[in-house]
């Protein structure tokens, strides 16, 4: 493929991909090295680049002293159910976007790509007076709703992708064989779909689990609090902790990248599936 | 978010063509409407009620004084929160701000992206690997990232001060965060950081759609490697390049995260963007302000989105 290559090109080029990698793994690395160290190691110099005593302590105080094992608790509840919600109903969307015509597609399409050009904090006031007045505020249940509404639209967009790759003959011979429309759905395609519909879930969970200032808007109680909401307090404080501020950034990060680890696949392919054929 | 996006408006043209995926039109029938509405109104429901309800709702809230500190007087004050904006004297700093922050990302975002790409278009061992390594800012929220980042560039114990003073390039820390431009500097870096995998995956599969055989007849004409990057590949891909610009503006101008967790506006509101200020104001209590200033964005991003879908439209008909 395209121009042969001189090796002093092959070089160049291999140094600047080297040179883009560690410019890419250093912040992560330097988090993890931080968060090992101890606090005495942090705060001294001349800096380390190595953690010398590797020291559990940073992780064993943020559970010991900071309640982040509610925090968990917390997003891993929340997003859970918001992502599972959002990823059936959505399901069940994207199959008649996908598989229906009728006079309001166009208009639910279109409603659902604006809210992807508008952020969600744009009415973070109204929302919260709303959910004030529906009792939901302090309310895990009540940040599970305002989630799934958040994740429904680009979820449905993305699994209405994958459902105009299945032919519909499929769910067709199911339904001559007595199969009703939703058992023919949930029977005979999402088996087919699968890796799609993981990918969407777990699109939607990262979504949650990182989700900052919704829940910083709707969640005061500590025990009410998201992993992010947590780290927001911990960053607005006059004196950060960066020893437990780099442990608690570590332990935010670690669950998202081994699911996107899984996933990245098909969110790739989503993206840019659209944009390069078209 | 960055995989927070999407450019579904090309799809159904790739689509209509597909074997099995086509939508047959059918006599609509009580039956079907009763699936459609069934299936349907679920997402319907919650996007309507937890999204354009408080959207709808709040957008009068931008025409009356509404102060959650002082509930007592919410009378309608006209286009008042307009000119308490305008009239605010950081306003126009963190206007500027705001362009700065979507021209100074992008375009750096941009050209290492496209090297990157054009370097990863010709195999080698483990391409695939370097890769899903270079891939993993994604796996993480801004959020995370401007925390990182705030550590980094911290004044006393932060490693680039300690880099650069290892490299003789400073001879004192740098108070990154503490000074306006050095800042303004700080996030912009660590927004640049964040994006470029982006681009270059973007851009990579773009240029994986450029047929060989463009090269091939290239090279029997004996073009040279500058002039086929400019002559072939970029006129080739050109339309999928605008696309992406034109999404990431959108999504870099309403991206509040990095700036929120390093600098959260300061100091002295010198690396606010509309959003951060926004987000600010809205804490504050000021839903009447915060809300004009929303009516502000939705404007802008209006006019983004003319020029995006005037893009897709120019597209479709070459």
């Amino acid at each position: 493929m395209i121009t042969r290559e001189s090796p002093a090109q092959r070089i160049s080029r291999f140094v600047f991909l080297g040179l883009w990698l560690i410019i890419t793994i250093f912040p992560l690395y330097w988090i993890v090295v931080t968060s090992l160290k101890t606090p005495g190691a942090i705060f001294s110099f001349p800096l380390t680049y190595w953690p010398e005593d590797i020291s559990f302590e940073n992780y064993i105080g943020l559970f010991a002293k900071a309640d982040f094992g509610t925090y968990v608790g917390n997003s891993l509840l929340v997003a859970t159910v918001a992502a599972t919600v959002a990823t059936l109903i959505s399901l069940l969307s994207a199959y008649v976007l996908a598989r229906f015509e009728f006079r309001s597609k166009t208009a639910v399409l279109m409603a659902f790509l604006v809210t992807q050009m508008i952020p969600a904090f744009i009415a973070l006031g109204p929302l919260y007076l709303m959910m004030v007045q529906l009792g939901l505020v302090d309310n895990r249940a009540g940040l599970m709703l305002v989630y799934v509404a958040v994740c429904i639209p680009f979820c449905t967009i993305m699994l209405r992708g994958f459902f105009a790759n299945i032919p519909d003959a499929l769910e067709e011979a199911a339904m001559i064989d007595g199969c009703s429309r939703l058992g023919a759905l949930f029977r005979v395609i999402v088996p087919v779909m699968k890796p799609g519909i993981v990918a969407a879930f777990i699109f939607n969970f990262v979504n949650c689990w990182n989700e900052l200032f919704l829940s910083v808007t709707l969640m005061n109680r500590d025990s009410n609090k998201t992993v992010p909401t947590a780290l927001n307090g911990f960053i607005t404080s006059y004196n950060i902790d960066w020893g437990s501020m780099a442990a608690a950034a570590v332990l935010t990060i670690l669950p998202t990248m081994v699911l996107f680890a899984f996933a990245s696949k098909y969110i790739v392919q989503g993206l840019t599936a659209g944009a390069v054929k078209g | 978010m960055p995989r927070r996006l999407t450019t579904e408006p090309e799809r159904p043209s790739t689509r209509t063509g597909a074997p099995g995926g086509a939508v047959r039109r059918r006599p609509f029938t009580a039956k079907r409407g009763l699936v459609i509405l069934a299936f349907l109104s679920p997402a319907v429901l919650f996007v309507a009620i937890f999204t354009y309800y408080p959207m709808i709702a709040g957008s009068q809230m931008a025409f009356r004084n509404w102060n959650l500190n002082n509930l007592t007087d919410t009378s309608w004050v006209g286009l008042g929160n307009f000119q308490k904006i305008l009239e605010d004297p950081a306003f126009f700093t963190i206007l500027g701000n705001s362009v700065l922050w979507v021209v100074a990302s992008i375009v750096p975002q941009f050209v290492i992206g496209f090297a990157i790409a054009l370097w990863l278009r010709r195999k080698f061992p483990f391409r695939g690997l370097y890769q899903a390594l270079i891939f993993f800012p994604w796996a993480i929220s801004g959020f995370l990232i401007g925390i990182l980042f705030r550590w980094m560039f911290n004044s006393e114990f932060g490693v680039i001060n300690d880099l650069l003073a290892k490299a003789g390039l400073i001879d004192a820390p740098i108070a990154w965060l503490a000074d306006p431009t050095t800042a303004m500097a700080a996030v912009l870096i660590a927004n640049i950081w964040y994006g470029v995998t982006f681009f270059a995956i973007m851009i990579l599969a773009a240029l994986q759609s450029v047929p060989d055989e463009m090269f091939e007849a290239a090279a029997l004409d004996g073009a040279g490697k500058v002039r086929t990057l400019f002559q072939i590949t970029i006129p080739y891909i050109k339309t999928t390049l605008a696309l992406t610009v034109l999404l990431r503006v959108i999504w870099i101008f309403n991206f509040p995260d990095i700036i929120w967790a390093m600098t959260g506006g300061g100091p002295a509101n010198q690396t606010h963007i509309i959003t951060t200020w926004m987000i600010n104001i809205t804490q504050r209590g000021d839903y009447g302000m915060a809300s004009a200033l929303g009516l502000i964005v939705v404007a802008v991003l209006l006019v983004f989105s003319a020029f995006y879908l005037m893009a897709i439209r120019e597209k479709k008909v070459s």
